[in-house]
């Protein structure tokens, strides 16, 4: 005779599930409603961006690189596009850097509020995802007005920008920073202090430190955890070394240093970093032209560069091997979404389905640069 | 640490299974493949090392000469430096000492350098297929891939070559 043992339930949430926000699917084990383990399978939209690479010419897979992290286009061309340079030793004109550092942190706060206005409807809280998506619009709509797209741009481009800033986009821009500003305190009214929301998150799903950097946890997931570590700041890129912006870290405001709250409560300060950021660019950019003089195909010399930028997700890396023609030997793209799942099965164990939804949901995945 | 200290270090700790190579840049050290798993060890638990990140993998099919790489990009949030692993497999049988228990994160990213280059990583406690579905034939990031021609019935389209970049 065996030990007896309680049942183990197989419950499987997802692929259309929307909560795995995309195509997902999670096989849980439970044992009642304790999850024991939970094995994510990967890859419903894997569209092979890494071998499409190889039969394109280096310009041609900026646009690829947009439909990987779809939320935040702007930052993944950017990655993209600075390893190039880096592999091609090449300097950008000056107002170059600023116009892709101020649509960086744009599409950056567009990303962090969607994330956190998601986060709130995977919780239950409907109403600031409406109020989060409105401005998150506003965003998009400026984009909309400097290259024509809404959210994939194929905006910037081995050398320069496709397109120069419209005439008044300045006057745009600081009109929706002074609108957007006050904005913060109204979500945090609305969601970050709602006591069925804090209930929800703190002290739930918590990543100690050394499990982060071991699992490769990046960006403000890694930083919720109590991680100083900010791509911009210790691994500085562009131009980013010219303006003051702190890194917010979690600090256990509500509960445990790295829970589900922590990383919750970095992506919001962020935001308003973000916004210190784009103001102070603003204020500096000069005029030039954007488009750096390159032949029409681009030639890097023999080599390999591996460089890692800071998008939205965390540290966003590509990995380019040229063997001196005009198509890539191997481009391959380093995940931040990915290596944020992996550590799920880990963090989840122990906590019931519902914080599983929670901690899911805290650690701000897309699927589609999950599986490419 | 600058990457000729770290090159001295590991020399000095295992020496012979350091290969000296010309072809790779100033950031890259190779080593031998069969002792990958003991250098692994040492160079995240060697308190001057410290490398507790491991940035990405990255297979690798270099083409001529018919070998696969895989890259390792380690790095140390206690001391702020870097370093490129590489490691040479031999494309018949290409397998290497898996690091996942060293750097957890190594478990997807061997997954997925499995999946695509059919690197096996020995010792691996779940090494199956991550992008690709299961039952998938070939290891389609090789230079010398060819897809099936039908998957469960549903025709698989062919990639058109275009030779004309010039």
């Amino acid at each position: 005779m065996g030990v007896v043992q309680g049942d183990q339930m197989v419950l499987n949430i997802g692929p259309q599930h929307p909560s795995t926000h995309g195509v997902l699917r999670l096989e849980v084990m439970t044992d009642g409603e304790i999850v024991s383990e939970i094995k994510p399978h990967l890859g419903y939209l894997h569209r092979c961006f890494e071998k499409h690479s190889e039969n394109v010419t280096y310009e041609q897979v900026i646009p690829f690189t947009d439909r990987c992290d779809y939320l935040a286009s702007m930052n993944s061309n950017f990655g993209y596009v600075v390893a190039m340079e880096e592999l091609m030793e090449i300097k950008v004109p000056d107002r170059v850097e600023y116009i892709r550092i101020i649509m960086g942190e744009l599409n950056r706060v567009a990303s962090h509020l969607l994330a956190l206005g998601v986060y709130g409807l995977d919780i239950g809280a409907f109403t600031p995802f409406l109020y989060m998506l409105r401005d998150r619009e506003r965003i998009l709509d400026m984009f909309e007005y400097t290259c024509g797209a809404r959210l994939l741009y194929n905006y910037m481009w081995v050398g320069g920008v496709s397109h120069d800033l419209p005439k008044d986009f300045e006057k745009i821009c600081f009109g929706f920073l002074d609108y957007f500003e006050p904005q913060i305190d109204e979500y945090n009214n609305l969601l970050t202090y709602n006591k069925i929301f804090v209930e929800r998150t703190a002290d739930v799903g918590v990543i100690p430190a050394d499990v982060a950097i071991s699992y490769g946890v990046s960006g403000p997931n890694l930083r919720g955890s109590g991680v100083n570590w900010d791509v911009r700041k210790d691994e500085s890129y562009s131009i980013y070394d010219r303006f003051e912006f702190d890194v917010p870290v979690g600090d256990g405001k509500f509960g445990t240093l790295g829970d589900c709250f922590d990383r919750y409560w970095v992506r919001m300060l962020e935001i308003k970093e973000s916004v210190k950021i784009i103001r102070q660019a603003l204020k500096d950019i000069p005029s030039g032209d954007v488009h750096q003089a390159l032949p029409k195909k681009i030639r890097p010399p023999k080599g390999s560069v591996y460089r890692r930028t800071e998008s939205p997700r965390g540290d966003l890396g590509y990995y380019i091997i040229s063997d001196g023609s005009p198509v890539p030997s191997r481009v391959k793209m380093r995940s931040p979404a990915f290596t944020a799942l992996s550590c799920l099965d880990e963090v989840s164990k122990g906590w019931m389905i519902s914080d599983v939804i929670a901690i899911l949901g805290s650690l701000d995945i897309v699927l589609g640069e999950i599986d490419r | 640490m600058t990457i000729e200290e770290i090159k001295i270090t590991l020399t000095n700790k295992f020496s012979g299974s350091i290969i000296e190579n010309e072809e790779l840049s100033d950031k890259q050290i190779e080593v031998e493949g069969s002792k990958w798993l003991e250098i692994a060890t040492f160079m995240r638990d060697d308190p001057n090392l410290s490398f507790d990140q491991l940035e990405c993998i990255t297979g690798v099919d270099t083409g001529e000469d018919a070998t696969l790489q895989s890259r390792y990009n380690l790095h140390s949030m206690e001391y702020r430096h870097k370093v490129e692993v590489v490691i040479n497999h031999d494309k018949k049988n290409p397998k290497v000492p898996s690091i996942e228990q060293v750097w957890r994160i190594g478990d997807w990213f061997e997954r997925e350098t499995y999946d695509m280059f059919g690197i096996s990583y020995e010792g691996h406690r779940d090494l199956r297929r991550i992008l690709c579905p299961d039952d998938w034939e070939g290891w389609p990031l090789r230079k010398d891939y060819e897809g099936q021609e039908s998957y469960h019935g549903i025709v698989v389209p062919k990639i058109k070559e275009e030779d004309e970049w010039e």
